[in-house]
């Protein structure tokens, strides 16, 4: 080589330890460990179930498997005859397939907008975050009751309203975040270069914020699991004859003396899915705030 | 009352050694300065006088005594007895170490053992404040960062102790303001028979105050003695390469520069309101010269920096590269004038993405402002990287792998990749330990040699002007108040403030 060799070149003896990533450091508490495989247990039931379900108990969700209220089977039959524990194995995957599309949903256009809003700064900020706080306004469940009765439960409708409904609630958090990432000189040296905005609101800001995203990404999990159950127990989300966690906790609900079963097993699965979510979405957030602390 | 502290090892909880045997001694009325780099254990050997170890340490062996009292023998609360009493403590930061919203009056009183109106004007009318009660009505915010730092030094000798620890109180002041705190400081421990520890990494505040000098290194002492002793005939070899970084005044007179102009800033003004930051500031740099932008904080020297590399745009006025107008944002600036005029930010901490790697933040520039293809980009950042002297294996590493100075380096290294004409460097070493600007000075000068850039070095620190610069802007209220060539701006001040300047910058 030329010149650059004649350069002392300063060697550093070993590579000082970066510290472990957001998930990591997430995954040394045990709390994100139990909520990870309170989680898992559920989503692998509600994921597998539809198939399981005819193979274990012979019986199909929808079919009448013999008279009302019986302890028929592993967990008896439902009001009109059907397999309570087929239904309960096919009742899990729409729900949980609801949940995790509005939450995304939920996050691209929250992420979006918190990021445009504390990126542009001034009147431009206050505009688009005063906006949001109207939208803030609206209770998510009534607003999703409105939309329903108006147009009609449809799953599209169900995953779109809850996904736009948190939106505003992720925004606050985006942009908060964004604000302080701004402030930095590294935003200063890209837009120097003539970054693209958009450039920078995607290299350099989100790889920064997501620490507060993933929490936001939970939380707003949990609620959406919340929220689909509780519509389709209102007869708004999913509709029968489809086997629905929500829907069999309003169907059977009149003979919980007489067939607990068809109520206890989705309030199970629905409370066990929300506990793990939270408690990884706690561990998530522990996680990222030891990091800001040193 | 005096501090001795013998042997003492402190170390991490996980077990890694942190200090490995640190002895030093104070007598009454003597101050000894703790010195080293970021690092090297001299807070935590000072704090241990307080019988305090930071949170993740705790002490392994050894004693430290205040007046015949081992402190490390204390429970908690003991020790809490004795802080403020005995040993006392001021903080770097004064301005995080006073509460906000607490008048300053009652923030002394709170400290005395007995609420007492006369003590309290007596404390501030011993670091040389006014005492009058509308002044200690005042709220922290009120201060400036000189005063708050002294009234941290009043709460701290309000009680009388026997020991005082001053972690570099006087980082974050400028001159005029250091020269007078270290005086009070001086003044006090003196008067009162305080064993005073003064922890510092900067050599020239130590031959200003201190008595004594014990250097401090990776968890050792390497050298202990008189500040004359050790300043004057330094043993170590670590203490020789500490003073050769202190920069100095005196020296020859550099080579008359020859040049043509190249950014020529014209009559640029920027207010905030009624504030006015810059008022109409005329400035000319030629190729190849570096030209020293110095002020203290709120002179204007940033936002004047700023306004030449177009991250600011809201001025009046004109900054012309080669004659040619420049645009005031850069999203209006070509690509060409972009690579010509680069900037380098204060904080190295700061300026980098977290989340990139130190090759692919340096060739960001390329990517914007070059048609080069992935490999002639990527051969072209280690060249760089190998001239800012950062070994390539850090290339690949996120920031935070890296020292200070190594990310300031890279930082050079992406201002310096598209070969600029003019580079401003914004208060680049301020961030730094005094050892580490130096090898950043090192590597600009050496650059500015390779490939002849003009450079804009923005400083509040006129003791670097030999190190660096050809010639000298002084600007003060957002006026150039002085501008010439350095060996006459240094020896025949025309502007009364360079005068003050000059005299109160320490010397070694």
């Amino acid at each position: 080589m030329t010149a650059v060799d004649k350069l002392e070149v300063v060697a550093t003896p070993e590579v000082p330890a970066t510290h472990p990533g957001l998930f990591h450091r997430a995954w040394a508490l045990p709390t994100a460990k139990i909520g990870t495989v309170l989680t898992a247990v559920v989503v692998l039931v509600a994921v597998l179930g539809p198939w399981l379900g005819p193979v274990i108990t012979g019986h199909d969700p929808t079919d009448f498997a013999g008279k009302p209220f019986k302890h028929d089977g592993i967990a008896g039959t439902d009001g009109i005859g059907r397999d309570v524990f087929t239904r309960f194995l096919a009742g899990g995957s729409t729900l949980l397939l609801y949940a995790v599309l509005a939450t995304a949903i939920g996050i691209v256009l929250g992420a979006a907008v918190g990021m445009f809003a504390g990126y542009s700064g001034g009147r431009l900020d206050s505009v688009v975050m005063r906006g949001n706080d109207v939208l803030l306004s609206f209770p998510q469940l009534v607003f999703a009751l409105l939309a329903i009765a108006m147009i009609g439960p449809h799953g599209w409708l169900l995953v779109t309203v809850i996904g736009v409904t948190h939106a505003p609630r992720i925004a606050r958090v985006a942009r908060q975040a964004t604000v302080a990432v701004v402030g930095c000189d590294y935003i200063r040296a890209a837009e120097m270069y003539a970054v693209p905005r958009w450039r920078i609101l995607t290299g350099e800001v989100l790889p920064n914020i997501t620490g507060p995203l993933m929490v936001e990404l939970g939380l707003r999990l949990t609620y959406s699991i919340g929220y689909v159950a509780s519509l389709s127990f209102l007869g708004l989300g999913i509709q029968p004859p489809s086997a629905d966690w929500g829907l069999m906790i309003n169907e059977n609900r009149i003979a919980l003396v007489v067939q607990p079963w068809g109520v206890l097993l989705p309030v199970l699965a629905i409370a066990v899915l929300t506990v793990g979510t939270n408690l990884i979405t706690d561990s998530l957030a522990s996680a990222a705030a030891h990091k800001e602390a040193r | 009352m005096s501090l001795d502290v013998t042997d003492l090892r402190v170390s991490t909880v996980a077990g890694s050694p942190v200090l490995h045997g640190v002895s030093y001694s104070i007598r009454p009325g003597e101050i000894l300065a703790l010195v080293g780099e970021s690092g090297s254990g001299k807070t935590t050997a000072g704090l241990a006088a307080l019988g305090h170890f930071r949170r993740g340490l705790v002490p392994s062996g050894g004693t430290v005594t205040v007046g015949g009292t081992d402190i490390l023998g204390l429970t908690e609360p003991e020790r809490r007895a004795l802080r403020g009493r005995t040993v006392a403590y001021v903080p770097q930061d004064p301005a995080l170490s006073l509460n906000p919203s607490l008048r300053i009056g009652r923030q002394i009183a709170e400290v005395l053992p007995a609420p007492d109106a006369d003590r309290v004007a007596e404390v501030l009318a011993e670091v040389g404040l006014p005492s009058d009660p509308a002044y200690q009505r005042r709220y922290p915010h009120q201060l400036s960062g000189g005063q708050q730092q002294r009234v941290g030094i009043a709460m701290a000798f309000a009680c009388r102790p026997g020991v005082v620890v001053l972690d570099e109180p006087t980082t974050g002041l400028d001159v005029t303001t250091q020269a007078l705190v270290l005086e009070t400081i001086g003044t006090l421990a003196e008067e009162h028979q305080v064993a005073a520890l003064y922890i510092t990494h900067d050599l020239a505040v130590v031959a200003q105050i201190a008595d004594r000098v014990a250097v401090m290194r990776g968890g050792r002492v390497v050298e202990t003695g008189t500040t004359r002793e050790v300043l004057g005939h330094p043993t170590h070899a670590y203490t020789r390469e500490l003073l050769d970084a202190v920069p100095s005044l005196d020296g020859a007179a550099p080579a008359a520069h020859e040049g043509t102009p190249v950014l020529v800033a014209k009559d640029i003004s920027v207010s905030y309101g009624s504030l006015d930051v810059l008022r109409s500031v005329d400035l000319t740099v030629d190729t190849g010269e570096c030209l020293m932008l110095l002020g203290e904080s709120g002179s204007g020297k940033t936002t004047l920096s700023q306004c030449l590399s177009g991250l600011t745009a809201h001025y009046t006025g004109s900054v012309e590269l080669d004659g040619v107008p420049l645009a005031p944002s850069t999203r209006q600036r070509s690509a060409v004038q972009l690579r010509d005029v680069q900037y380098v930010f204060q904080s190295p901490f700061s300026s980098l993405n977290p989340r990139r790697t130190i090759a692919q933040s340096v060739e960001v520039p390329l990517t914007r402002l070059t048609t080069m293809d992935k490999a002639r980009r990527r051969e072209r950042v280690a060249e760089m990287l190998d001239r800012v002297r950062l070994s390539r294996a850090l290339a690949r590493r996120l920031p935070e792998q890296l020292s200070g100075g190594e990310r300031q380096r890279a930082a050079i290294a992406r201002a310096l990749v598209t070969t600029p004409r003019v580079l401003v460097c914004d208060e680049v070493t301020s961030a730094l330990d005094v050892s580490v600007q130096a090898t950043v000075l090192d590597v600009i000068n050496d650059l500015r040699r390779e490939l002849g850039m003009a450079i804009v070095f923005v400083t509040h620190n006129i003791a670097l002007a030999r190190e660096v610069a050809d010639r000298i802007a002084v600007l003060l209220d957002g006026r150039i108040a002085e501008c010439g060539p350095v060996d006459e701006v240094l020896t025949r001040p025309s502007h009364t403030y360079t005068r003050e300047l000059l005299a109160n910058t320490p010397k070694l």
